[in-house]
């Protein structure tokens, strides 16, 4: 059972912790001040890393091996010093992509000792040594149609998730914003572009079953079944059963098929939940009304819940690392924009408001 | 030619880089010996790239470098490079 989580906030990284009576409450912080956009906790190990990023003095990765009691400072991802007069514009606004880590966006385990790092600009690290060094993933970052992801809310692409196959830590699947689905079976020496039955309509018509211009805002693979992976895409959501090959969408999904997070039951790959919120330039809850949507089915039908959700009008917004199942997939947890967060013992029936006064959140993590 | 190099006190939270006396001809040069004994010193300084971070200003006694991406600003005996933050964010 996981009594604890990780909230990385816009001000620092906060461990909520579940104590008598089941009352779920702040049990440390660190880092108050700095913006915590990332955040890991090593599955069943000590090891802790969260990403800082310090706006003026950049992105730097923090590193706890004793569960979070101390940190210090372990390598950030760097770009390797860009070629002399090589032209790398980005292609909504022409400007040059910085070869250097302005955000990370996502980090996740691999094998034994391996971490990948999703960034913004568009790119992928891989470390395997536990996050003393990182590696950029050359043979995605030089593919020609690199240069072709648009980025979405930020200036840049940016890589925000990563899911690694837990029967074959080799294969290595990446979501990109706004750049499409792409997958490796090599741990990165080489990559394919995925993603039938993506469709991204705001896009001219021509362009919007391209599976190089497809706006994933979140995915995530059911451990117990790695082939069905849950895609909150600008556009909807999306289901894939053969690893993000071929995609189906969902629609008609009550009240609102728009959002960023996405959680998947860890071994039930037809349990899946969302934050709705009205699409697409409004992104607040509909009808200012806080719900999370369950499926059950694989995506057939969805349960609109909202017991324990704000029963006064609600502005919250739920970005994409807010929320997250636990190991054993009986309890939830999101945090959203307004600094408010929720946990939910009993699969998303109903809600414990924990906060209704933390930074804005960025990303949360069960632990354990 | 011994140059005196001070940080804006907002770094002292992250790093432990108390005023001290470096050696070079450019800021480059300076900044460079500089990190030879405080590698962690670079990242918070520098992009990727090597070039000053965008919302780092260096100053040559009252005057901001003109050179942000190769530093090869003039600096000389009894100089002061300041590393400033331009203040943003929320």
């Amino acid at each position: 059972m996981s009594d604890r989580l990780l909230v990385g906030t816009r001000k620092g990284l906060f461990r909520i912790a579940r104590g008598e009576g089941g009352r779920w409450a702040i049990a440390k912080t660190w880092f108050l001040g700095d913006p915590v956009s990332a955040v890991l906790a090593e599955p069943g190990g000590s090891r802790r890393y969260a990403a800082l990023g310090l706006g003026h003095f950049g992105v730097k990765m923090q590193r706890s091996e004793d569960g979070g009691e101390t940190w210090s400072q372990a390598a950030s991802p760097t770009f390797p010093p860009k070629p002399e007069g090589l032209e790398d514009k980005d292609p909504m606004r022409g400007v040059d992509v910085p070869w250097s880590t302005q955000l990370v966006w996502t980090l996740e385990c691999g094998a034994p000792g391996e971490l990948w790092c999703g960034v913004i600009p568009g790119a992928l690290f891989r470390s395997t040594d536990g996050g003393e060094s990182w590696e950029l993933s050359r043979a995605l970052w030089d593919d020609p149609r690199r240069k072709q992801w648009m980025g979405g809310g930020y200036d840049f692409s940016g890589i925000h998730s990563i899911l690694v196959d837990p029967r074959d830590p080799l294969h290595v699947t990446v979501g990109v914003s706004v750049g499409g689905v792409w997958t490796t079976r090599d741990a990165g020496a080489s990559w394919e572009l995925i993603g039938a039955g993506l469709r991204n309509e705001y896009l001219p018509e021509a362009m919007a079953g391209d599976p190089l211009v497809q706006d994933a805002h979140r995915i995530v693979q059911c451990p117990a079944h790695p082939d069905r992976l849950w895609m909150q895409h600008h556009n909807g959501i999306f289901v894939s059963d053969d690893g993000g090959a071929i995609w189906r969408e969902l629609t008609d999904v009550p009240p609102s098929s728009f959002g960023f997070a996405v959680a998947v039951h860890p071994n039930d790959p037809d349990t899946a939940w969302f934050v709705p919120a009205a699409k697409d330039e409004k992104r607040f809850p509909v009808d200012a009304h806080l719900v999370v949507t369950r499926t059950r089915d694989g995506g057939a039908h969805f349960d609109v819940l909202d017991r324990g959700l704000p029963t006064e009008p609600a502005y919250d917004l739920v970005y994409r690392h807010a929320l997250d199942c636990s190991h054993d997939g009986l309890r939830l947890a999101f945090g959203s924009t307004t600094g408010s967060l929720w946990v939910s013992e009993d699969q998303g029936d109903s809600w414990q408001n924990i906060s209704r006064h933390l930074p804005p959140v960025l990303c949360v993590r069960f632990e354990g | 030619m011994a140059t005196v190099l001070r940080f804006t006190p907002n770094l002292y939270r992250h790093l432990d880089c108390p005023d001290t006396s470096v050696a070079g001809a450019t800021v480059r040069e300076a900044l460079d010996a500089y990190f030879q004994a405080n590698p962690r010193a670079r990242g918070f300084l520098l992009d990727d790239q090597g070039a000053v971070r965008k919302h780092v200003a260096i100053f040559v006694n009252e005057t901001l470098i003109r050179d942000r991406a190769g530093l090869s600003d003039p600096i000389g005996e009894g100089d002061e490079i300041f590393v400033a933050q331009a203040l943003s964010g929320g």
